[in-house]
This record gives C-alpha cells, structure tokens and sequence, in this order.
C-alpha cells in the first residue's frame, strides 16, 4: 500500500424526511485501519451528527454492514486497503432496506421475513423430557451445520437482485435459516416451514444468481439452501417424505 | 393457483419441451437437406396424428411455459403486480396458444 497521509471518504447522509445526498471527509490514514474505523473517526472528530450503527466489531454481531464502493460489506472487517478505490471510498446504508438515518438501514423488514419464513424452532420436546442426543454426523444435520453461522448482517439480502426486483421476496437469509430448521432433528414441523417457503415470495422465486453466496462475509452458502428448500418442496409435491 | 404450482408447471413444461425442441431441430436439420419446400413439409405433416400431437402439446408447453416466465419478468423488471401482472401474463398464454394452436392445425389438418 503507498503511503498517504488521508483517506477521501464519501458518506451518504440523509434519511426519510431528507433525500440522500453525499458528504465528503478527509480522514486520516492508518497502516491498520477497517472501514468501521473510518466512520467512527469521522462521527467522532468530524460530525458528531452521522448516524450508523455498530456493536462487537469483531465480525459477530452483524450490525454494521453498509454499502462500500456499491457492494455489502461488514464494515469491521473490512480493512481499508482492500476496498480502497484510488484513495477514495463511498460508504452507504445498506441496498434493499429502507434507511432510518445516514447509513443506519431499517432492518425491520429482513427479520419480520425470518418470520415469513418460518424461521423459528418448532420443538419436538417439552422441558420435561430428556435432551435428544443428535448425531453430528448425519447428513441432514451437516445440512444445518453448513448455514447456523450466519449472523444476520443483511449482506446476502443487500446483493440479492430478487430482493431489489421482488419486494415479497423473503430473501436469503431467511430462507437459509428456513432450510437449517428442516434438517434439524429437533424441529417438529417441517411440513410448516416447506408451507412457509412456499408461498408468494418464497424460495420458488430465487433466480439462482448466487450474488448471496459470493457476498457473504461468512462464507456460508445460502444459494445451495434455497436450492435444498425447492427440491424439498417439489419432493413433497411428488409424494415424497423427508425421512 | 400457488406461486409453487406456477413454478412446478414451469419446470415441468420446460421437461416435456426438452425432447420436443430436440426432434424439432433434428427434424429441421434433417429435412432441409436437398432443399426445402412448402410441399415436403405438409407432405409429412398433413393427415398426420404423430405431428398433431407432437406440435399440440409443444405448443401448449410452451404457451403454459412462456406465460408463467413472463410473469416473473413483469413483476420484477416492468413493477405489475398482483391482478394487473396475473392478467397480462394470462392473454401472453393464451395468445401464444392460439397462435400455436392455429398454426399446428394449418400444417397438419
């Protein structure tokens, strides 16, 4: 990386009352220095008025993904000199959501679709059971292993093209936590969930560009869940069972 | 009908054309050899229940086929949604069907 002094940075500021309009900083340059670092500098040196959104800033909590460069990233893992763009970057809220302020997006609509999606634990015990022993190496629960890491950052649902052209669709995320749940030996109601998926905006409408898989941050795979779910739902269609 | 049964009737139409766009094309490539004229063509096809039902349901395929892919696009490229898209798309499928179904009729009457 060549020695500079500061970094040309562009945020996008505004929100619903305020159309989006860019704002340009100068902030200082680090040998180690992550995106989150820049927006931080700036809310705090420069305008104490940028509104954006953060928590653990070590890649678990998914809070603060944002648009840098126009592609979703999480920002505390993302250093600076892989994304630098001459010796400029442009950071927004993310694609797909509604912004609540600057570069704080209103994620309401992704987890009320986890929901849609039936994205909840349909228990096959009570309390007052033993804990069923669960074989790790089963197939059906490497399925699930293959996507329980995600940390609900958005990114998948920020690069979906289906998200920006379907509203209703439920996105990726959701419907690879759908798909984790219906090769989890613990849930009891798979039939709910391929109900869930099923529906208007449901796995059926992915168009397979697998922009989700290349973006996530965690390297997970929800191109190949949703492919699980429709093979699953058209299984079922043909009578078959999962056994 | 569901969104799930539209998209198993477009794979599965889009099953029944595989073998059909195959012959259709062996077919041309074989038939053109010589020459080509109007008269080979409803030589073989005229009278014939084989071509009737090949071209029938390849036609009803694709109109079923097309009309359900269409529908995506103008839902998500041209904004139509609900009734507005379902309709559009229905007279696509139909039109498709009545053309291909005059067609088929014409050649193999």
């Amino acid at each position: 990386m060549p020695e500079r002094d500061h970094l040309t940075v562009t945020v996008q500021r505004g929100g619903p009352g305020a159309p989006m309009r860019p704002q340009t900083f100068e902030v200082p340059a680090y040998d180690n220095q992550t995106v989150l670092d820049v927006v931080s500098w700036i809310q705090q040196n420069a305008d104490p008025t940028l509104t954006y959104r953060f928590a653990c800033r070590v890649g678990m909590c998914g809070s603060c993904a944002m648009m840098v460069n126009g592609v979703p990233r999480w920002t505390c893992r993302t250093h600076v000199s892989k994304v630098l763009d001459g010796n400029a970057i442009e950071v927004g809220p993310l694609r797909n959501l509604p912004v609540i302020k600057d570069l704080a997006a209103d994620m309401d609509p992704f987890f009320d679709k986890w929901v849609s999606a039936e994205g909840m634990h349909h228990p096959t015990r009570t309390r007052d059971d033993a804990i069923e022993a669960i074989d790790p190496v089963a197939m059906d629960r490497q399925e699930a292993n293959a996507g329980i890491e995600c940390i609900n950052c958005s990114v998948c649902y920020s690069a979906c093209d289906t998200v920006a052209g379907n509203p209703d669709y439920l996105g990726p995320a959701a419907l690879q936590r759908a798909w984790t749940l219906y090769n989890d030996a613990k849930d009891a109601n798979r039939d709910a969930i391929l109900d869930a998926v099923s529906g208007r905006g449901g796995c059926h409408s992915c168009h397979s560009m697998g922009s989700c898989t290349a973006y996530c941050p965690n390297e997970l795979d929800p191109l190949s869940a949703i492919a699980g779910l429709k093979r699953a739902t058209a299984k079922r269609f043909f009578g078959g069972r999962k056994g | 009908m569901s969104e799930f049964h539209l998209y198993m009737a477009q794979r599965l139409s889009a099953l029944v054309m595989a073998p059909f766009v195959i012959v259709h094309i062996g077919v041309m490539i074989y038939a053109i050899q010589g020459g080509l004229s109007a008269a080979e063509i409803l030589g073989r096809t005229q009278s014939s229940a084989f071509w009737f039902a090949f071209y029938g349901l390849f036609v009803v395929a694709v109109s079923i086929h097309a009309a359900i892919g269409l529908r995506t696009i103008l839902g998500e490229w041209a904004g139509l949604r609900g009734g507005a898209r379902d309709g559009v798309a229905a007279v696509i499928g139909l039109g498709l069907l009545a053309l291909g179904a005059q067609a088929v009729w014409a050649v193999t009457a």
